[in-house]
């Protein structure tokens, strides 16, 4: 494979360029790049449900129907404008929830994208989320007296700060010690865990005064100042709060930092070349910390717009159910780590969430059943999407298929002239 | 007799590693001697003691022993303040949580993080992280179940649950080795894919409830005819027979790693695999064995945990024992004595921590997150530097 790369290369291009509708060599490996960087996740995302599907059929149900009802489960039929009133009205709940789904995952997508864009792997988007939920729900129960806009605020505040302190740590283990930060996140998602079941339990600190004489561990409900204003659905029915747009508003946030200022400068090259970054006069360590600490509040506030949004009150059971920032890593990678892949792949797992766990209508599919479909996709996203080789290999093998078809024409062409 | 001190002096009994290790002994004894059997109730033994080990540190600190010597000198502070503690509790209430069943206990829980520490070594000596260690965990726990059920023996299950295992650490193996995807991110797939295969399979075996009871389930081994009341009798009498399996894999994978040409291989293809493959070894080969060797080894300790102890499933059984056995793996260095005497503190602590409510039930939740807190130090490098392998992570290319 040691050729002399120039003078071949010059040969060789004329031919390529004749054959092709954009005119540069350069201008076509950036549209192939295109294609690759949109076509990655779609075959992956195609792959995942194909395999699910699979394994749908061959325990002996029907995987066309289990995806339909999954789709209406997620209240995607409502985009169709269903005319019958009960129908919608259903949908439209649903699609709701979907959203209510989407604002955590959009959160701790780009809690786990923003580390990697540091050349990181934040694994700890869980512990952070949960941390975050505390605080925010202490911060809810406690300063009853403050009026709603600045009770509100405070506990999201709150909430961001405790999940950028819980990944800081990481980041500063791993700026000062050189400790790797998937051990320590991973640590510091079980701590957090245990926090939780000691808060929340039998004479926890933050076990509701209510709910203590009959021994259950559940936390607390926030007061209402506290709780963020809902603009779709009842309040009393989980309605879609507004934090929804605050997460919205993260996206772009998080493609200014990295697109348009200095730091996201400074993360990206220490992301792309450490040692590099250094030699150009970046502090490599302190990147490392402040980035820990923005993914990790991202990921807090995910917790905080939970609890202030919709949940109000957190139990040890819903503590050891917590599941949303670890799909926050299927979210980050599927999305490629921008800003605009992250919301439409939480969209995505948003629906399957709330699709398979509490919208399945038709009796096709147990919805227990249904839930541990989304965990195997979910696996299987973060398996393939690992693997890009794999996904480009039959991208590619597609691509030689179609360039050996008008090979023969060309050779035709030539022979003639 | 100046002859004499120089060669006390040249000898390894003056050594300074030697003066902090009677100094961190001294200060584990000082703890002891204030729990059952011994309970002493009077201050003066155990202070004196802790005083004694903080001495040796200095002294060791002071010869330049660096690490070792604050270790004994946070062994002495430590020990004296936990004798105090136990003293401040009654007699009683200390009978109560340290009995010799609690030697039992800690190798119960102590098992499971074994084999899966055991599992990720043999995966990261040949330079594949292994962060499925909990999915390939989870999936002996299910399938070793379902096999004792179907088949009605308990060998078949455990049999079952290592094939389970070394399919999933087959798929981690292909995706890692062939594909050369991110390793860490492999692993994360592999927790998820086998809590979603487990979970689904789960409803639809069992339709989500407890497997039927009476399962076939690992015999115990009987040292002691009867149930004896002594302390040998009551910690090691009764064990299970996986708990001796796994105490025995413990030497046995210290002599294939590092006493035998496998295990050197194994060894070359974590540290330097381009160094490996010129000397014509297969890092192919060998790290899709040592993969597939962790799944199994990991499934093993989840089938322990079903067939073995509960005798039950539930959704995610392993609750975090994969990670645990991470770390134990970790904080022993990536060594096989080192990982087994990790995985002995925290099962210890776990087993401490279910006789802890005799204090406060409050303070025993938040002790089950002592060993994740142990290894963020660990890792840290307080206690000495954890090394892994050179080449642990990084997929090979073959030229």
């Amino acid at each position: 494979m040691s050729e002399p790369l120039g003078p071949q290369r010059r040969e060789t291009q004329p031919e390529e360029i004749a054959g092709a509708p954009p005119t540069t060599a350069a201008s076509r490996f950036a549209a192939w790049q295109k294609a690759g960087g949109i076509i990655v996740p779609i075959l992956t995302a195609v792959l995942a449900f194909l395999i699910g599907g699979l394994i749908v059929l061959a325990t002996g149900h029907n995987p066309f129907q289990a995806y339909w009802d999954i789709i209406n489960g997620a209240g995607l039929n409502w985009l169709a404008h269903p005319t019958n009133t009960d129908v919608a009205n259903t949908a439209a709940y649903n699609f709701s929830q979907t959203l209510l789904q989407t604002t955590p995952l959009i959160l701790t997508g780009l809690a786990v994208a923003f580390a990697f864009r540091c050349g990181m792997f934040n694994i700890g988007g869980n512990g952070q989320y949960l941390v975050g939920l505390y605080c925010a729900n202490w911060v809810g129960v406690s300063f009853v007296n403050l009026t709603r806009p600045a009770h509100v605020l405070l506990g999201i505040a709150a909430a961001a700060a405790a999940g950028a302190i819980w990944a800081g740590i990481a980041g500063f283990l791993k700026a000062t010690t050189g400790a790797h930060e998937v051990i320590t996140t991973i640590m510091l998602n079980w701590v957090a865990y245990w926090i939780g079941n000691y808060i929340f339990q039998q004479g926890g600190p933050l076990q509701g005064p209510a709910n203590k004489p009959l021994s259950i561990p559940i936390s607390g409900d926030i007061a209402h100042s506290a709780r963020i204003p809902v603009f779709w659905g009842d309040a009393d029915l989980q309605g879609l709060h507004i934090g929804f747009f605050f997460a919205i508003g993260c996206l772009v946030l998080f493609w200014l930092i990295l697109n348009r200022t200095t730091l996201g400068y400074e993360v990206k090259a220490v992301g792309y070349n450490p040692e590099a970054a250094a030699y150009g006069g970046i502090k490599v360590r302190v990147n490392y910390v402040r980035a820990m600490a923005i993914s990790g509040a991202f990921a807090g506030l995910a917790g905080g717009l939970d609890m202030l949004g919709y949940l109000y009150h957190f139990g040890t059971t819903d503590v050891q159910a917590a599941q949303i920032g670890f799909l926050g890593i299927a979210v980050a990678l599927l999305g490629r780590n921008t800003a605009l892949g992250v919301g439409l792949a939480a969209f995505l797992f948003g629906g399957l969430l709330y699709g398979t766990t509490h919208g399945l209508q038709s009796g096709t599919i147990d919805p227990s059943l249904a839930g541990h479909l989304t965990e195997m996709i979910q696996g299987l996203v973060v398996l393939f999407v690992g693997a890009d080789v794999l996904i480009l290999a039959v991208w590619n093998s597609r691509r030689r298929i179609k360039r050996r078809r008008p090979a023969p024409a060309q050779q035709a062409a030539e022979a003639a002239s | 007799m100046s002859t004499y001190v120089g060669t006390l002096r040249r000898s390894r009994l003056y050594h300074s590693s030697t003066v902090a290790t009677v100094g961190i002994v001294l200060g584990v004894v000082a703890c002891i001697i204030a729990i059952p059997p011994i309970t002493a109730r009077s201050a003066v033994w155990p202070v004196l003691l802790g005083m004694l080990a903080v001495l040796f540190g200095i002294a060791a600190l002071s010869r330049g022993a660096g690490r070792v010597g604050w270790g004994a000198l946070a062994a002495g502070i430590i020990g004296c303040g936990l004798s105090v503690l136990a003293m401040q509790s009654s007699v009683s209430n200390l009978d109560q949580v340290f009995t010799a069943s609690l030697i039992a206990s800690m190798l119960v829980f102590a098992t499971p993080l074994t084999f899966g520490a055991l599992g990720g070594m043999f995966s990261e000596r040949s330079g594949v992280v292994n962060i499925g260690l909990e999915g390939m965990m989870l999936m002996g726990a299910f399938w070793g179940i379902w096999g004792a059920d179907k088949t009605g023996n308990w060998v078949w299950g455990v049999l079952i649950a290592m094939l389970s295992g070394a399919l999933l650490a087959l798929v981690h193996a292909f995706f890692a080795i062939h594909l050369r995807a991110d390793q860490i991110v492999g692993g994360v797939a592999i927790n998820f894919l086998a809590l979603g295969i487990t979970g689904y399979f789960f409803v639809q075996l069992y339709h989500g409830n407890n497997v039927p009871t009476g399962v076939s389930q690992i015999p115990d081994v009987k040292l002691t005819s009867e149930r004896g009341t002594s302390f040998f009798a009551e910690s090691f009498g009764h064990l299970n027979l996986m708990i001796w399996v796994a105490i025995l894999f413990v030497p046995l994978s210290y002599v294939v790693l590092f006493k035998t040409p496998i295990g050197l291989r194994i060894r070359a293809c974590g540290e330097h695999p381009r160094a490996a493959d010129t000397v014509g070894i297969n890092v192919y080969l060998v790290r899709y064995g040592c993969v597939i060797l962790s799944g199994m080894l990991a499934a093993m300790g989840g089938a322990y945990l079903t067939v073995g102890y509960l005798n039950t499933f539930n959704e995610n059984v392993t609750a975090g024992r994969g990670f645990i056995a991470l770390a134990a793996m970790i904080f022993g260095n990536w060594k096989p004595f080192g990982a087994f005497g990790a995985a002995l503190l925290f099962g210890f602590s776990t087993a401490l921590a279910f006789r802890l409510p005799v204090y406060s039930s409050n303070a025993a939740t938040l002790f089950q997150a002592l060993p994740y807190v142990l290894t963020l130090i660990a890792v840290a490098g307080v206690i000495g530097r954890t090394v892994p392998p050179a080449a642990d992570g990084r997929p090979y290319k073959k030229q």
